[in-house]
């Protein structure tokens, strides 16, 4: 059986990529992707956890199906607020929308 | 689930999930990134079923690949323009590095740390997972329903154009 570790360094490298797409990229649906890249990595956390700590099997799996389903309502909200920004500004880059910026 | 079928499915996916991920993260066109996207979702599912987790597996499957995929293609088509060549932010080296810190430290941990593994249990029973989730995770499940519906309404109320709102007015 593969050992625990190897989901764990898995699912970090999967966050930390997440991570640079959040910094890192312009376009607010980009952003968004690479959130759900974190989501992804945080719920194959729980799985791997349930699988190979918990003799239940139970908790980490409720967990990553709240996961999911949050994910799920965070996407509906936040393509809505994209949808609103380019409809106001034409553009959905995030260093554009600069209104409040000091 | 011993030897060596296990193991090449999981660097497989490995391989499959994080290739994806990088892809996302680098690929300049939008469309390009949404498909990388689909491909690290059903990778993810992968191993969702490599640890026997069937049910989160289907949930990935139907959630992520088929509707929040579907979703972000709409939002690429309702934003035409913005989806070519979309650079990085003048942050992107700082980013790097730091997306490089969170990993090492995260592998530290996860290497550093005396996991104490469970024998291997039976697996888990997706009738189980169903009679768990409406008993002990009951409060949680109707709070994920209000959540759902909260969202839903929100989403429709921001798409809104101006016009439909001086329609609704008059009526």
């Amino acid at each position: 059986m593969v050992p625990l570790e190897n989901y764990l360094v898995l699912s970090a490298i999967l966050f930390s990529l997440g991570v640079y797409g959040v910094l890192a990229r312009r376009n607010a649906v980009l952003i968004l992707m690479s959130v759900e890249l974190m989501l992804n990595a945080v719920s194959l956390n729980f799985v791997a956890f349930a699988a190979y700590l918990d003799p239940d099997k139970i908790t980490g799996a409720i967990f990553a199906i709240f996961v999911i389903t949050v994910a799920a309502a965070e996407v509906g909200l936040a393509l809505a607020i994209v949808i609103r920004l380019f409809r106001n500004r034409a553009t959905s880059n995030v260093d554009e929308a600069a209104t409040m910026k000091w | 689930m011993e030897g060596f079928g296990v193991n090449f499915a999981f660097w497989t996916l490995s391989a499959v999930t994080l290739g994806a991920a990088g892809g996302v993260v680098v690929s300049r066109n939008l469309l390009h990134a949404v498909l990388f996207l689909i491909l690290a979702f059903i990778g993810v599912a992968g191993f969702f079923v490599l640890l026997s987790a069937e049910f989160i597996a289907m949930a990935q499957v139907i959630i992520y690949v088929g509707a929040i995929s579907v979703l972000v293609l709409f939002a690429v088509l309702l934003t035409p323009r913005a989806g070519r060549d979309n650079g990085e932010t003048a942050m992107a080296l700082p980013a790097l590095l730091l997306a490089i810190a969170v990993a090492t430290v995260f592998i530290f941990v996860v290497n550093d740390t005396n996991w104490t593994t469970v024998a291997k249990s039976p697996e888990l029973a997706t009738a189980e997972l169903g009679t768990a989730l409406l008993s002990t995770w009951v409060l949680p499940f109707e709070l994920a329903s209000v959540l759902l519906t909260a969202a839903l309404v929100g989403a429709i109320m921001l798409v809104r154009s101006r016009e439909e709102e001086a329609e609704d007015a008059l009526a």
